[in-house]
């Protein structure tokens, strides 16, 4: 695993940290709001790329943890509590519930199997979240308050909110190096490079695997909680598939396989969107094309042309 | 002779309508090296991959050191002692030789579940691969990515990954399949200093390297075991020659 | 709840069954023989309502429609084929699931472009609005009786044609071992151009008699593919026959519980909690039978047998 270079990586997380400034300086409140969603949207893709990039598991429905987590925010809200100490710990260990059923049933399964299965679950949590009208329904609810944290911790000031997702998506990627070149992250690699040589030598594999599964589950619910006090709303959208998809491409954009990359793709992902939406509406109509391009012939994404060969 | 180490028995494997293993029955005993040998889809690789647990059989048994381990599947054989080494080349490309070999070790020294401490730096993994890579002759190669390693030092890691996680049994499907002379040889040399001190199978089409190290050797003929025996018997068992040479053996 | 609305249901399950079945019987033929995931294949089935629609628009003839929309999306089918998917059969799933998930964007846009993105309105041709009186009691909708039996004349004829012909025994024996049936000298390009057409046609086929029944806008294809993935898995991969007997039961399960939980749920937990734990569950249903089947046969009730 090459280390980025120290000072591209530097410059980067300055920069991130200084935008809030930039953006107070400039008096433009939304590139604040732009790069907190990115940066929520980056945790979702550096928790799937775990188990995409690393762990070689191809889950289609990644998408359905933010929704569990969004709705593990919303839905107390909604009866009246409002303790972040509450909903955020519920988030997490709620979708990695989640991520351990889907997981136990996808897990048995492989190659094209695991990608329509991991798809089909995730679909079924969005159908679920349409039918329950007492929430909704498809048209969603409005978060009634952002998470309360007490004291210093005030998630209604755009500023505080920036940097308690700006520490989080710090702390995470350091986590997640650790865990990486621990003994845990060189199974989930060595199972991407040769799973059944990694039996062959003694590894219980699935056990291994269903873990990383959960834990991408885990912090993906983490990414929903935070989502939905972004957007101080609550939709079965976020579960849907093609949400999925998005998430992805994000990961395989910025590079899958490596820590940073899906930083990075997220950042390219939802900015080519901001600037294509600008140009057209029909924006989809590129981008469609320019993933089946990026898939063709830039397999390594945006990181591996970066982190050049160092 | 005393209870055999390994002992299989009317084990049977089918592929849709191809009858791959028909019935083997095979002991052998603690320290001793087996030769399996026969032409080609004689079913001697999977063979191997039922012994191993990489491959269900659809019937018969498999007892290794008293316990039926017929339902047990690859990882937790190779916990009871079994290794194996892979026909086509299967390692960890990626990653160093060294962490090939580490991984093989890690896989047998406590749980994986660890997710702070660098892997690499755990001396417990580290130093007993390095031995391992040294005893196999790739300690100059430790640092060099597995897939940029040269092809006969590849299979070299093969069964260093089958040594590391100090097996009672090894599985050694081919293990000079594709090398060159020099590198055969040397490979044997290897598999020589191993002999008594692990109870081989070996699949093998290199006679030389059969008679280098067999104890004894089974002949297998589409999914059968046609004859067992000291090599010298079997250099002249008529049913073998015919197996292998054919219908001009009559004549 | 009398027996001829269970049994109306029952036909309205099999109706959504065979429709099913035609997306599913292209989607897994390529799947097992090409080896392909396709998650486009509901964007041809959208494709085939919205040629069908507007053909209807231009021409007013029924006829003319279906066979416009047919031979439209067949062409459509097979110009993505060659144009897009033909670099993704060596490329791994990973692979193939982004680039045609990069396809269902650019069709669903594309549609929106020329069509907009609100629903079109289309109606079941004069000829086949009536109903039929099929029990004493039981009037059943005239098209839905077509539609079911077109979907079986296809089985029917995709039984024949892949039990009976030398093509069909191509697609056999591609969907157990597609590397001999090229080295067997057959021209497996032009097999799969084959293959991924006729199932892009039966897709169209499925979406042209959808249009009337379902509303027809774009993304219409994207639900359906979910439902047909799930038929796939159940019935195994690379077979017909699993694709049949798994469009029926998923058709069959999902519109009963849509039709019955609700009011099953509320004799048992009261109208008001059935009210929306009835739709909840319904909705969640054939995920749950998904689920059930892989835990003990994670390859499909019939799956081909892989050589």
């Amino acid at each position: 695993m090459r280390i980025p270079p120290a000072s591209a990586l530097t410059v980067g997380f300055v920069a991130l940290a200084l935008v809030p400034v930039v953006a107070a300086l400039l008096n433009q409140p939304f590139y604040l709001d732009l790069v907190r969603r990115i940066m929520i949207f980056a945790i979702a893709a550096v928790s799937l790329d775990l188990i995409l990039g690393f762990g070689g598991m191809v889950s289609f429905g990644h998408a359905a943890y933010l929704g569990v987590g969004a709705y593990a925010v919303a839905i107390p809200a909604f009866y009246g509590v409002h303790s972040g100490f509450v909903q955020w710990p519920l988030a997490v260990g709620l979708s990695a519930l989640v991520a351990l059923v889907i997981g136990t049933l996808s897990l048995r399964t492989s190659g094209v199997y695991f990608i329509m299965i991991t798809l089909a679950f995730a679909q079924m949590l969005y159908y679920l979240g349409i039918s329950i009208n007492a929430w909704g329904a498809d048209d969603g609810m409005r978060l009634a308050r952002r998470s309360q944290f007490g004291g210093a911790v005030d998630l209604g000031n755009p500023y505080v909110f920036y940097y308690v997702v700006f520490g989080l998506l710090v702390l995470l990627l350091w986590l997640g190096h650790r865990l990486i070149h621990a003994r845990f992250g060189m199974v989930i690699r060595a199972a991407r490079s040769n799973e059944p040589r990694l039996r062959a030598v003694g590894f219980a594999t699935f056990r291994y695997k269903l873990a990383a599964f959960v834990l991408a589950g885990a912090v993906g619910g983490l990414a929903g909680a935070l989502l939905t006090n972004q957007t101080e709303y609550l939709t079965p959208s976020y579960m849907h598939w093609t949400r999925s998809g998005d998430i992805m491409v994000m990961v395989i954009l910025g590079g899958m396989g490596t820590l940073f990359g899906p930083v990075l793709g997220a950042i390219v992902f939802l900015l080519l969107e901001d600037v294509l939406a600008a140009w057209t509406v029909h924006w989809q109509v590129v981008l469609g094309p320019l993933l089946v391009l990026i898939v063709l012939y830039a397999r390594r994404g945006l990181w591996g042309l970066l982190a050049g060969r160092g | 002779m005393a209870e055999p180490l390994l002992s299989v028995r009317g084990l049977r494997k089918r592929f849709g309508g191809l009858v791959a293993t028909d019935g083997v029955d095979l002991d052998v005993a603690e320290g001793e090296t087996l030769a399996v040998i026969g032409p080609n889809g004689a079913g001697k690789t999977t063979l191997i991959a039922q012994l191993s647990g990489d491959l269900a059989p659809d019937a018969g048994t498999i007892r290794f050191a008293g316990e039926d381990v017929t339902a047990l599947p690859a990882p937790a054989r190779s916990r009871r002692g079994f290794a194996r080494s892979f026909q086509i080349t299967s390692i960890f490309r990626e990653f160093s030789a060294l962490d090939n070999v580490a991984l093989a070790v890690q896989a047998h020294a406590g749980h994986s579940f660890h997710f702070w401490r660098r892997a690499r730096e755990e001396r417990a993994l580290r130093e007993p691969a390095r031995a391992v890579l040294a005893q196999v002759g790739l300690a100059t190669r430790a640092d060099v990515e597995a897939g940029a390693l040269a092809h006969g030092e590849q299979r070299q890691l093969e069964i260093a990954m089958a040594l590391a996680t100090r097996p009672r049994l090894l599985l050694l499907d081919e293990p000079v399949a594709g090398m060159g002379t020099d590198e055969s040889q040397r490979m044997v040399a290897l598999l020589r200093t191993l002999r008594g001190r692990h109870t081989i199978v070996l699949v093998e089409h290199d006679m030389d390297v059969v008679f280098a190290l067999a104890d004894r050797i089974s002949v297998m003929v589409y999914g059968r075991v046609i004859a067992t025996g000291a090599p010298e018997a079997i250099r002249g068992n008529a049913e073998v020659r015919r197996a292998y040479l054919g219908e001009e053996v009559r004549a | 709840m009398s027996w001829l609305l269970v049994l109306e249901q029952c036909l309205n399950g099999l109706q959504f069954g065979v429709m099913l079945f035609l997306m599913a019987a292209g989607l897994t033929l390529v799947f097992g023989i090409m080896n392909l995931v396709n998650l486009a294949h509901g964007s041809l089935y959208m494709v085939g309502a919205y040629f069908a629609t507007a053909a209807f628009g231009w021409t007013g003839s029924f006829v003319l429609a279906v066979v416009f929309s047919l031979l439209a999306t067949l062409a459509v089918g097979m110009v993505v084929e060659v144009v897009a998917l033909r670099t993704l059969y060596e490329r791994d799933h990973l692979d193939q699931v982004l680039a045609t998930f990069g396809l269902i964007l650019f069709f669903n846009e594309a549609v929106a472009m020329v069509w907009g993105r609100t629903a079109l309105f289309t109606t079941v041709p004069k000829a086949l609005s009536g109903h039929l009186q099929l029990l004493p009691g039981l009037r059943y909708p005239a098209y839905r009786a077509v539609i079911i039996l077109v979907g079986l004349a296809v089985a029917l004829l995709l039984y024949v044609v892949v039990s009976r012909t030398r093509l069909g025994m191509l697609i056999r024996a591609g969907a157990s071992n597609r590397t001999m049936v090229a080295a067997l000298g057959v021209n497996v390009r032009l097999l799969y151009t084959i293959v991924f057409g006729v199932g892009a046609a039966l897709a169209g086929l499925g979406g042209l008699m959808a249009g009337p029944i379902y509303t027809v806008q774009p993304g219409m294809g994207d639900d359906i593919l979910i439902q047909v993935l799930v038929v796939i898995v159940i019935g195994g991969i690379g077979s017909i026959r699993g694709a049949l007997v798994g469009a029926v039961v998923v058709g069959m399960v999902d519109t009963l519980g849509r039709a019955f939980l609700k009011p099953m749920l509320s004799t048992t937990i009261g109208p008001v909690a059935a009210n929306d734990a009835g739709p909840a569950l319904a909705s969640m249903l054939i995920y749950i039978l998904m689920a059930a089947v892989l835990s003990f046969r994670p390859q499909g009730l019939f799956p081909a047998a892989r050589g």
